[in-house]
C-alpha cells in the first residue's frame, strides 16, 4: 500500500478500435494513490472504454501500462482484481435472481465455508450503512425485487467493501444516475472519505458541478483522446464545456426565437399525460417544436417516449397522437441496430410500405431512399448495401436518423440518440434536426447531456415519472435543471 | 470465375447439398451402382414431406431464439385423420379434404399463438402442452377404422415425371414461393428483423404480434398440408404418421444453415438439409445397420453440424 | 437503454408478496390434486394408497432434479428421458452382469454430460439442438444395448425401492431426501449460489472472476448424476428395462421445474418446488384422471391442460403486479 502521493497506475498511448469505430485513439492516463480524479466527455468520447481497459475487461490494441512502478505488458481483470481495483458501470452488474448478500458473495471467493451467508450480508450491511445511512436494504433481500436506486446502493456498497484483499481503486462511472439527491450526497461525502483514507476513486459524471466539487484533479476526454487534464481548482463549467467541444453558436438562437413565437401558434400534435403524475401537468407539443426531456437519468422520460410511440397507434385518454411518429434510439444495440442486415435495409424498414409495387416490395426503391438519405445525412461509406456493422458508431446513429427521418413520420422521438456518437457526427445531426423542425416536424428529443437541450424550444424536467417543471429556452441550464428537478424534495 | 466459385462456396446452404451427394454416392458405391436412380426419386419424394414442414419451422425459428412448434407431429398427425375422414374414399372430395386438413393444422397454429401470447407461456411448454392435447383429439377422432385415401388422391402423391415426382416440382415451386415471401413481401421482411431483435422491430413500427401471429399459423397449416400428404403417400391416417418429423422439421432447418437464434432464414438450405436427412437414412438402410445404430449415428451427425456451425458470437 | 423510474419504497414489500403468491403454487397446486383425489376416491389416502399413486413420483422427481440444474443455467435438455431410458438398460444389464463395466459407463456419462456442457459454452451452442440431437444418440444406444425389453434390475436397486418406512410412504421420504439435497446444495452453499448467478448475469460472473465453463459443466454434470439415479430408481422399481420407458420423462421433467415455479431465463428456479411439482404431475399423470373416470385417450391432453392452467394462474398473479 503506496503513501499518499505514490504513482498507482500510469497508462500511456492506450488504442482500441473495434472495427471501423475508433474508441480509444492514444489516451494517456495516470493516477495516484489516495486522489480522485474526474473523467468528463461526450458520449462517444472513450471514457467508458477507458475505464475497461482501466480494469483490465478490454485488451487495447495499442498500449504501454505502468502498474504501482512496474511495467505491466499483460495486464487483464485478474489483475486488476489483484491490485485492488473495483468498478461500478453503469450497466449494473447484480444477479436479480440472487440476494444481496450473495451478491456480495460473488466479489468475494474468499467468504465461504459454514456461516458465509451470515458473513456475506454482515460485510455488506455494515458498508451499506457506512455510505448511505439509512438505506432500507436487507441482506436477504432478492435483488429483482429492489428499486433501482436501491440496486444501485448495494453496487456502490459492494464495491467498496473489503474482505481479504483491501480496495485500493474504485471507479464509478455515472454511479448517481440513478440516486436521488440525498442519496448522491451521501455517496461523495463516501468518496472524499476513502480518498482520505488512502483510497483512489475514478469518478465519471455527466454532471460537472458533482465532479468539480469532489474531485482533486480532472481529465477531460474528447474523440478518444486526453484533450486536457489538471487539477480541479483550475476548471470551472465554462472551461470543461468548452474543452469537451459544446458552445452552441450564438446565431441559430436569435433566429430561432422569432421562429419560437410563431410555433407557439402552431397546432398541438402531441398531448401526453403521464402516468405517475399526480397534478394535471401534461406533457405538449406544437407542430414544428424540439421539446427537451430532461432531469437525472431513468425518471420516466423514456417512459413518456414510449408512451406516446403506443398512442400513436392506440390512443387512449390521456394521451393523444396526432401524426405518424418514428423513434430513434439510444442504445443502438438493444433498440435499434438490426445487426444482420445492410444499412439499406436498416434504414428502410420504417418504411416498407413506400417500397410496395405490386405486391412485393422493389429492391430498386429501398436502395433509392437508402442513397438519398446517405448523401443528406452524409453516412461515410461507400456501399448502402454493406452491412450496418461496417459502420462506425456515429454512422450507424446517423443511420438510424436517417430511418425515421426518411419514413412517413412527422413526429420524431429520440430516446438519448446521441450516446456514443463522437462530436463531429453530433454537430451536423444538430443542424438536421433543425431543419427538419422548420420544415414541420416535431422533436421529442431525451438527452442526459444538459448542453444539448440548448437546441431545443422548450424542455420538460422529470422526477420520478411526473414532469416537475417546464423550462423556458433562456433557462435550458444545468442548474436551473438540477434545481428544478430537486425543488419540492427533502 | 474464381470470384463466383468463392462466392457460391460461401453460401451456407451449399454444404447441405454437397453433404446430400455425398451421402448418395457412398450409398450407391455400396450397392456398387445399383438403383441409384431409384435411390433419387425415392429420396425426392420423401424430402417432401420434410421440406414442407421444415419451411414452416424455419419461419418460427427465425422468430427470434425460444420460437419453435413441438406441436407438429401432434398436428400432422390429426390432419391426416381428419383428411382421410373428409375424403372418405371420393375422389370429388380431395380438395374438401384438402381444405379441411390446411384448416384443421391453421386452428393449431393459432391455438399455439393465442397459448403464447395471451397467457405468456414460452413457445417450447406453449406448443408441448397443445399437442399433448391434440394427440388426445386425434386419438378419439381417429378412433375406429383405417380410413384409406381416395385412390385418385392416393396415385396422384405417386406420380412420376421423367423420374422425378410431381409432388417434388410442385414443392420446388413452392419453395420459391416461400423465398418470394421471406425476401419480398413486409411479412417476411418482419419476420427476419423480429428474429434479429425483437424491441427494435416493434420501435421501427413493425406489427410484431400479428406477424407472430400470422408465421405460427402459416406452420400449423402447413403441417395440415403436410398430414393429409403423408396419408395420401403412404395410404392411410394414423396417430403416429408424423413422429419422425419433429426432429426432422428442427435438423433440416439447422443443417440448412438458418441460424437457430433467429434473424437469419435460408430457404434452399432446408432442400438440402432434407434431401441430406432422407439419403443418410437410405444409405444406413443400404448398409444394412440396426435402428439403434441409425439412431445413434442421426443423432451424433446433427450434433457435430450444429458444433460446426457454431452459435451466435455475442454481441458485444 | 434508460433505467426504469426510482419507485417509492413501498414498490419491494409488493413484489416481495407477489412472490410469495408465486412461490406457494407448486404446494397450493398439490394440495389441490390430493384434495380432488381424496375426494373421489378417499381409499386411496392412506399409506398404501400413496405408495401406490407416487410410485413412479421418485424417478420423475430425480429427472426433474436434474432438468432444473440444466434450467438454471438459461440452457433446456431435451434428451433427459432417452437419458433416463438407456441407464435404465445398462443398469439391467452391465450393472447386474458386469458391475465394474456398469459402474465405468455410468461414469463415463456423467463426463460425458460434463463435456456436452462444456462444448455448449466454447461454441456458444443452443442447448435445444444439442439435446436434441443426443437424445437420438441415448436412445440408439440403448436399442443397441436391450433391442427388445429385458434385462434385470440388480437385486440392491430392488432392496432400496422397496423399502417400506413406518407410517411415511417411502416415496414421499424419498421426495423429501430429494428435496433437501437440491435445496441444500443449490441454494445454501456458496458455490450454489455462483451456480445460479451464472444463469441470472453470466457476464457479471465473469468480470468477477468466476469461470463460466466450470460452472456450466458443473450444472450438466449434476444433470448427469440425478439422470442417472432416476434411471436406477426407475429400473428398480420397474425390474426390467426397455428401450423407449424413459421417453416420456423429458416432458414430464420441464413440466415439473415449470411448475415448481423455475423460469427459463434468469436462473431462477426452486428444488423443493421441482420436487412439488414433479410430485403434481405424478399424481396428475395418471391416477387422478383414473379416479375422475377420464377416458384413457383424453388422459394425455390433461397433462398439457395441467400446465397451460398452472402457467396461466402464475401469470394472473404477477400481472396484478405493475407489469405492462
Amino acid at each position: 500500500m503506496g503513501d499518499a502521493g505514490a504513482s498507482l497506475v500510469d497508462f500511456t498511448g492506450v488504442e482500441k478500435s473495434y472495427g471501423a469505430v475508433r474508441a480509444l485513439d492514444g489516451a494517456d492516463f495516470s493516477l495516484e494513490a489516495g486522489e480522485c480524479v474526474g473523467v468528463v466527455g461526450h458520449n462517444g468520447a472513450g471514457k467508458s472504454t477507458l475505464m475497461h481497459v482501466l480494469n483490465g475487461g478490454v485488451a487495447p490494441d495499442r498500449g504501454r501500462f505502468v502498474v504501482a512502478g512496474e511495467e505491466q505488458p499483460h495486464w487483464n481483470s485478474a489483475r486488476a482484481r489483484a491490485l485492488g481495483l473495483r468498478c461500478v458501470f453503469q450497466e449494473l452488474s447484480l444477479c436479480p435472481n440472487l440476494t444481496v448478500a450473495e451478491n456480495a458473495r460473488v466479489v468475494h471467493p474468499a467468504i465461504w465455508g459454514f456461516g458465509w451467508r451470515g458473513r456475506a450480508g454482515r460485510l455488506i450491511l455494515a458498508k451499506l450503512d457506512e455510505i448511505f445511512p439509512g438505506h432500507g436494504v436487507r441482506p436477504g433481500d432478492l435483488v429483482q425485487d429492489l428499486t433501482i436506486g436501491r440496486r444501485q446502493m448495494v453496487e456502490i456498497a459492494r464495491a467498496f467493501s473489503v474482505s481479504d484483499a483491501p480496495a485500493r481503486l474504485v471507479i464509478l462511472d455515472e454511479p448517481t444516475s440513478s440516486l436521488d439527491a440525498h442519496t448522491a450526497r451521501q455517496l461523495l461525502a463516501h468518496v472524499r472519505s476513502s480518498v482520505e483514507s488512502g483510497v483512489s476513486c475514478v469518478l465519471i459524471s455527466h454532471i460537472l458541478g458533482e465532479v468539480l466539487s469532489t474531485c482533486d484533479r480532472i481529465v477531460v476526454m474528447r474523440d478518444g483522446k486526453v484533450v486536457i487534464a489538471d487539477v480541479a481548482r483550475n476548471f470551472d463549467r465554462a472551461k470543461l464545456v468548452g474543452a469537451m467541444g459544446g458552445i452552441e453558436p450564438e446565431a441559430p438562437r436569435t433566429q430561432a426565437a422569432a421562429a419560437t413565437l410563431a410555433r407557439g401558434e402552431a397546432p398541438v400534435v402531441v398531448r401526453v399525460r403521464p402516468e405517475r403524475q399526480a397534478d394535471d401537468r401534461e406533457f405538449v407539443a406544437h407542430e414544428g417544436e424540439i421539446i427537451g426531456l430532461a432531469g437525472l437519468a431513468g425518471h420516466g422520460q423514456t417512459d413518456l417516449l414510449l408512451a406516446t410511440f403506443a398512442a400513436a397507434s392506440h390512443p387512449r385518454a390521456g394521451a393523444t397522437v396526432a401524426a405518424p411518429v418514428a423513434l430513434v434510439a439510444g442504445d443502438r444495440q438493444s433498440d435499434g441496430v438490426f445487426p444482420g442486415w445492410s444499412i439499406a435495409h436498416n434504414i428502410g424498414v420504417r418504411s416498407l410500405k413506400k417500397f410496395r409495387s405490386g405486391p412485393l416490395l422493389s429492391p430498386r426503391l429501398e436502395s433509392e431512399l437508402a442513397n438519398a438519405w446517405r448523401e443528406r445525412i452524409k453516412i461515410r461509406t461507400p456501399e448502402v448495401h454493406n452491412n450496418i456493422l461496417s459502420l462506425s458508431g456515429g454512422n450507424q446513429q446517423k443511420a438510424l436518423f436517417a430511418r425515421a427521418l426518411g419514413s412517413d413520420a412527422r413526429i420524431i422521438l429520440m430516446d438519448d440518440p446521441m450516446r456514443g456518437v463522437d462530436f463531429g457526427t453530433k454537430l451536423e445531426v444538430y443542424d438536421l434536426i433543425r431543419a427538419e423542425a422548420r420544415g414541420g416536424r416535431t422533436f421529442l428529443w431525451y438527452t442526459t447531456e444538459v448542453e444539448e437541450l440548448k437546441n431545443c424550444d422548450r424542455a420538460y424536467v422529470f422526477r420520478n415519472g411526473a414532469i416537475v417543471a417546464e423550462l423556458a429556452r433562456d433557462e435550458l441550464n444545468e442548474e436551473q435543471v438540477i434545481h428544478s428537478s430537486f425543488a419540492g424534495v427533502a | 470465375m474464381t470470384a463466383a466459385f468463392q462466392t457460391l462456396l460461401a453460401r451456407p446452404w451449399i454444404w447441405s447439398f454437397v453433404g446430400a451427394g455425398a451421402v448418395w454416392l457412398a450409398a450407391i458405391a455400396f450397392t456398387g451402382g445399383y438403383g441409384a436412380g431409384g435411390m433419387l426419386t425415392a429420396a425426392l419424394s420423401l424430402s417432401v414431406f420434410t421440406v414442407i414442414v421444415g419451411v414452416g419451422q424455419m419461419f418460427v425459428i427465425t422468430l427470434g431464439p425460444g420460437n419453435i412448434d413441438l406441436s407438429l407431429p401432434a398436428n400432422i398427425g390429426l390432419a391426416s385423420a381428419v383428411a382421410m375422414k373428409t375424403m372418405g374414399g371420393d375422389d370429388r372430395l380431395v380438395v374438401v379434404g384438402l381444405a379441411a386438413a390446411i384448416a384443421c393444422g391453421l386452428a393449431v397454429g393459432l391455438v399455439n399463438y393465442l397459448l403464447i401470447w395471451a397467457l405468456r407461456i414460452p413457445p417450447i411448454i406453449a406448443t408441448l402442452s397443445a399437442s399433448f392435447i391434440i394427440q388426445s383429439v386425434d386419438i378419439s377422432y381417429g378412433r375406429g377404422l383405417q380410413i384409406k385415401p381416395p385412390p385418385g388422391f392416393a396415385d396422384f402423391t405417386n406420380i412420376l415425371i421423367a423420374g422425378i415426382p410431381v409432388l417434388a416440382i410442385l414443392t420446388v415451386l413452392f419453395t420459391i414461393g416461400a423465398s418470394v415471401a421471406l425476401h419480398r413481401t413486409i411479412w417476411g421482411r418482419s419476420v427476419v428483423a423480429i428474429g434479429q431483435n425483437q424491441r427494435a422491430a416493434r420501435l421501427a413500427g413493425l406489427k410484431v404480434e400479428p406477424v407472430r401471429c400470422a408465421t405460427y399459423a402459416l406452420c400449423g397449416a402447413l403441417g395440415g398440408l403436410n398430414g393429409a400428404l403423408l396419408a395420401g403417400y403412404f395410404r392411410g391416417a394414423n396417430v403416429d404418421i408424423g413422429n419422425e418429423y419433429l426432429l426432422a422439421s428442427i435438423a433440416v432447418v439447422v443443417i440448412g444453415g438458418t441460424s437457430v437464434s433467429g434473424g437469419r432464414a435460408n430457404l434452399p438450405g432446408v432442400w438440402g438439409g432434407a434431401l441430406f436427412l432422407v439419403l443418410l437414412l437410405t444409405m444406413l438402410n443400404t448398409f444394412g445397420v440396426s435402428a439403434g445404430v441409425r439412431l445413434l449415428l442421426t443423432g451424433l451427425i446433427i450434433v457435430a453440424v450444429i458444433t460446426a456451425a457454431g452459435g451466435e458470437k455475442p454481441v458485444r | 437503454m434508460s433505467a426504469t423510474t426510482a419507485a417509492p419504497p413501498a414498490g419491494a414489500s409488493g413484489a416481495e408478496w407477489r412472490r410469495r403468491l408465486r412461490a406457494a403454487l407448486p404446494a397450493l397446486s398439490l394440495a389441490l390434486v390430493v384434495a380432488a383425489i381424496a375426494w373421489l376416491n378417499p381409499r386411496a389416502i392412506s399409506y398404501f394408497g400413496f405408495t401406490l399413486m407416487l410410485n413412479l413420483a421418485i424417478p420423475i422427481a430425480l429427472a426433474t432434479m436434474a432438468q432444473m440444474f440444466v434450467i438454471a443455467g438459461n440452457d433446456l435438455d431435451l434428451s433427459i428421458g432417452t437419458f433416463v431410458g438407456f441407464v435404465c438398460c445398462v443398469s439391467a444389464t452391465w450393472l447386474r452382469d458386469e458391475p465394474w463395466l456398469g459402474a465405468l459407463t455410468l461414469m463415463g456419462c456423467v463426463a460425458l454430460y460434463a463435456a456436452l456442457g462444456a462444448l455448449i459454452y466454447l461454441r456458444n451452442l443452443p442447448s435445444i439442438v444439442v439435446t436434441l440431437g443426443m437424445s437420438f444418440v441415448w436412445q440408439g444406444l440403448a436399442i443397441l444395448l436391450l433391442p427388445k425389453p429385458g434385462g434385470k434390475a440388480p437385486g440392491w436397486l430392488q432392496a432400496i425401492m422397496g423399502v417400506k418406512p413406518p407410517f411415511i410412504p417411502f416415496p414421499v421420504v424419498a421426495a423429501a431426501v430429494i428435496a433437501g439435497v437440491g435445496y441444500f446444495g443449490l441454494m445454501r452453499t456458496s458455490y450454489g449460489a455462483i451456480l445460479r448467478a451464472s444463469g441470472g448475469n453470466a457476464l457479471a460472473i465473469e468480470r468477477a472472476g468466476w469461470s463460466l465453463l466450470r460452472a456450466k459443466m458443473t450444472l450438466f454434470a449434476l444433470a448427469g448424476v440425478f439422470g442417472e439415479l432416476s434411471g436406477m430408481a426407475l429400473v428398480g422399481i420397474t425390474t426390467s428395462a426397455d428401450a423407449n420407458i424413459g421417453n416420456g420423462y423429458t416432458l414430464l421433467s420441464i413440466a415439473g421445474v415449470i411448475l415448481g415455479g423455475g423460469e427459463f431465463v434468469g436462473g431462477s428456479v426452486s428444488p423443493i418446488g421441482a420436487v412439488l411439482g414433479a410430485l403434481t404431475m405424478a399424481m396428475a399423470a395418471s391416477p387422478l384422471l383414473t379416479f375422475m373416470h377420464i377416458p384413457p385417450d383424453w388422459q394425455v391432453a390433461a397433462n398439457g391442460a395441467i400446465l397451460i392452467i398452472v402457467l396461466a394462474a402464475r401469470v394472473a398473479i404477477t400481472r396484478r403486479g405493475s407489469e405492462r
